[in-house]
């Protein structure tokens, strides 16, 4: 019998899956309280480094398809992608899979478009 | 390798003098070249390729360490040690606040027993992979460990038993699983009990008992219990097929000695194999057949929800007495001593294995139902019919070893036997009961596990035995050595030995079941939304420290790598403190550990989403430092924290922090 390879099978996100509107308040609101139990404890909304980068300007930074993988697909973007890579050199921390769901994982990207 | 076999016929004085010296002597093993044992490609077939699975789950009773440990098979790697019955500090098992409501008893916390057979749960009479149930021996009790979360779920003590051996033994989906009493004992008011020892046949009675897991939620509760003569009930397997609806008990000290047993209860040539009507019984019940009586005892609980232990304490337990319900039981002559009693797959013969005979008892289900309705009995015991050997028994595997104890089967009619005495299993014919096989065991063996091999449907492919003694096998370890193992293939012909692996405590008894039953069932974390634990912090923003008189509750959280808060101040002497400390981590393999210098308890290991509490009472002034245990990322080496403790008076005020220097929030 031979394992499974990787923990998370979740398919990976790609750019026609999102799409960015006017900015939902209600989904924000969702986004942060997420936010605040998962993921808080290592990011800061500013600019600066808790355990993981602060996430101010995030969505200037990276492409929403990015985050959502970077969330739902975390250990195959830190065994794949080179800017996720970059990141684990620094913080040296690999970051958990906090098992979103895919809903929660686009509520934390509206968040994250307030920041 | 055929070893010859003395048989000195079937005295007891010759049976039981080499009992002895087996048991003493150390030149008494058999000669057998180990080496000529093993063939070419037994390794093989026992290897499985780094990062490869197992094929089967072997669940094997940690005997004297309270536990259940659980083997890949046929690798012999040992996966896990579940903690059941015994306290087990690298978990936190029984030091938690959690979990120790789960060892609570009539007699206070327990922090040990001696566990002996597992049993896995069925569905239509084949193992499911859902729970594994497991006896304490000691303080009679059963536990039933979740296969999804490989923890113990729920146990419940027995009342009106001691010596809780024939156990937990179930039946074909599960309504059941019994507990039989080892020790007959006087029941009733504390007067009723307070009687001279001398007088065991008047006043010593034996039980055993129907306990009914929820299927829903797994907790054990008794539903009846069927008082009977003062016998040791020994083994116990349900009927299945055309003997659904019946149990069979074996049952040895038919002399009713409660001294010097060695002797004393090895004196007639046949003791009993009881037959109990499980379904009239559970008839009776419901009918109101029975009565209440006097019998304390508590019903454990683990709340996967709350993440705490919760015991409950009944008074009082059902009755049912089979010399008012007179078609309850019968006793079946059987030769001398039985120890196993095992069905087989069909459901039509039971065989059992009198330990100190020179033959095995095979009797048959429907002989038996012939004689009840005939009334074909040699006479009664204690009021109880017994029926006739003679009338019973399809037949006797005759001359087949030396001290037989237990038969498992495969799916083709065949039955495999160990022989303590003689140290061997024993292949034969449920049709012929003619010998077939034979290979000698390394040393003593005890029980032996097919996979499925005491259900309607085994997997077979292996026989595993499980050995009392094994001196010469492994590298030696001072007085006390390795308990063992050995793995043996029986798909061809000739059963041949695999693998010899080390196991823990006494391997006292074990089952097996395919992988792919219990593989898909796995719980990789407990989501942090559905934890209902009290003094849950779900998330930093609920980290905090409440002082309510000289108790101090903290909120803590752990992701990796750090605590909140890691910074506690203003505990005071005299100050009982609660570290409730939540892991809000949402992914497989990533528990933390908690342990404080000084604490007089073992640490906390906190799983993904779970919440535990560690009391801790401290008893020096000063700054005490704390950190995880649980080798958990990188930063793990930096995951520790300090706490303040001030004296009795002090006006230190109370706060908990995590400071970060960077973010500055
Ligand atoms: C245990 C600490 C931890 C938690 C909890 C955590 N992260 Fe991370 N995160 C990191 C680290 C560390 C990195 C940098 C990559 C690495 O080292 O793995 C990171 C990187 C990221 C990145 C990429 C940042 C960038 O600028 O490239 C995103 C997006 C992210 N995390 C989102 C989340 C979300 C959403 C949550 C909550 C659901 C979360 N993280 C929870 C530690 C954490
Ligand atoms: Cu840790």
């Amino acid at each position: 019998m031979e394992p499974a390879n990787s923990p998370s099978k979740a398919a990976m996100i790609s750019e026609a899956d999102i799409t960015l509107g006017e900015v939902d308040k209600a989904l924000v609101e969702k986004g942060k309280s997420t936010y605040d139990v998962k993921c808080q404890a290592c990011h800061s909304i500013g600019e600066n480094r808790v355990v993981g980068p602060g996430w101010k300007g995030m969505l200037t930074r990276r492409k929403p398809e990015w985050v959502m993988n970077m969330i739902l697909n975390t250990e195959a973007m830190l065994s794949t992608d080179a800017e996720a890579q970059k990141q684990l050199e620094q913080c040296l921390v690999r970051m958990p899979n906090q098992n979103l769901s895919k809903d929660d994982a686009r509520n934390v990207v509206e968040f994250m478009r307030t920041l | 390798m055929k070893r010859s076999i003395i048989i000195t016929g079937g005295t007891l004085g010759a049976a039981a003098g080499l009992f002895m010296l087996v048991n003493t002597l150390p030149g008494c093993r058999p000669s057998t070249n180990v080496q000529s044992a093993v063939t070419g490609d037994a390794a093989n077939k026992a290897y499985v390729k780094p990062g490869a699975y197992d094929e089967f789950y072997n669940f094997v009773s940690g005997g004297f360490s309270g536990q259940l440990s659980v083997y890949g098979i046929p690798s012999g790697r040992m996966l896990r040690n579940i903690p059941v019955f015994s306290v087990n500090p690298e978990s936190g098992w029984g030091f938690s606040e959690e979990t120790k409501p789960m060892l609570m008893t009539t007699h206070g916390f327990i922090p040990w027993d001696d566990s002996h057979h597992p049993e896995l749960s069925q569905t239509d009479g084949v193992p499911d992979g859902k729970w594994c149930f497991i006896n304490g021996n000691n303080t009679p009790r059963i536990a039933l460990v979740d296969l999804g979360t490989f923890r113990t779920k729920s146990i419940i003590e027995i009342p009106n038993s001691a010596g809780n051996h024939s156990s937990p033994f179930t039946t074909g989906n599960s309504e059941y699983v019994v507990a039989g009493t080892r020790f007959s004992i006087p029941m009733g008011t504390d007067e009723q009990r307070d009687v001279s020892i001398d007088s065991y046949r008047e006043n010593f009675k034996g039980t055993v008992s129907f306990i009914h897991p929820d299927p829903a939620t797994g907790k054990l509760d008794i539903a009846f219990q069927v008082i009977t003569p003062g016998v040791n009930f020994d083994l116990s397997h349900a009927g299945k097929g055309p003997s659904e609806g019946w149990f069979f008990f074996s049952c040895y000290n038919s002399e009713q000695a409660y001294s010097l047993l060695e002797v004393n209860a090895s004196q007639k040539d046949k003791d009993f194999v009881m037959a109990l009507n499980w379904k009239k019984a559970e008839e009776y019940a419901k009918a109101g057949k029975g009565r209440m009586v006097p019998g304390k005892h508590y019903m454990n609980w683990y709340d996967d929800a709350k993440h705490t232990g919760i015991s409950e304490v009944r008074n009082e337990v059902l009755q049912l007495d089979p010399r008012e319900l007179k078609d309850l039981i019968y006793f079946m002559p059987c030769p001398k001593s039985p120890h196993g009693c095992d069905v087989d797959p069909t459901g039509q013969y039971i065989v059992g294995s009198g330990k100190l005979a020179a033959l095995i008892p095979v009797f048959q289900f429907s002989k038996i139902q012939e004689a009840i309705a005939k009334n074909d009995v040699e006479g009664d015991f204690m009021g109880i019919p017994v029926l006739k050997y003679a009338s019973v028994i399809k037949g006797e595997v005759k001359k087949p070893g030396l001290g037989p104890l237990h038969t498992e089967f495969d799916a083709n009619g065949f039955a495999y036997t160990s022989f303590f005495v003689s140290s061997e299993i024993v292949k034969w014919s449920l049709e012929t009961l003619e010998p077939v096989d034979r290979v000698p065991t390394y040393y003593s063996i005890g029980h032996l596990c097919v996979p499925g091999g005491d259900s309607k449907k085994p997997w077979g492919k292996y026989v595993i035995a499980y050995n009392k003694i094994t001196k010469d096998r492994y590298l030696p370890t001072g007085p006390e050595l390795a308990q063992s193992a050995q793995l043996f293939s029986i798909d061809g012909p000739k059963m041949e030995l695999l693998l010899d692996f080390p196991t823990i405590g006494e391997p006292h008894y074990a089952q097996a079941l395919p992988a792919e039953l219990v593989k898909p069932r796995e719980v990789k974390f407990f989501k942090i939304e559905e934890n209902q634990h009290p003094y849950a912090a779900k998330g930093e923003k609920e980290a905090k420290v409440v002082r309510e008189g000289n108790k101090v509750h903290v909120y803590m959280t752990t992701i990796r790598s750090h605590f909140t808060p890691d910074n506690i101040e203003g505990i005071k002497l005299g100050d009982e403190v609660y570290f409730h400390v939540t892991n809000f981590e949402q992914d497989w393999d990533v528990p933390h550990g908690f342990a404080i210098k000084g604490a007089a308890t073992a640490e906390l290991l906190v799983m993904p989403g779970e919440t535990q509490t560690m009391k801790w009472i401290p008893d020096q002034i000063g700054v005490t430092p704390m950190y995880c245990t649980d080798f958990c990322s990188a930063l793990h080496q930096e995951m520790q924290g300090y706490i303040r403790v001030s004296p009795a008076n002090s006006k230190v005020e109370l706060k908990g922090v995590t400071k970060s220097y960077d973010a500055g929030s």
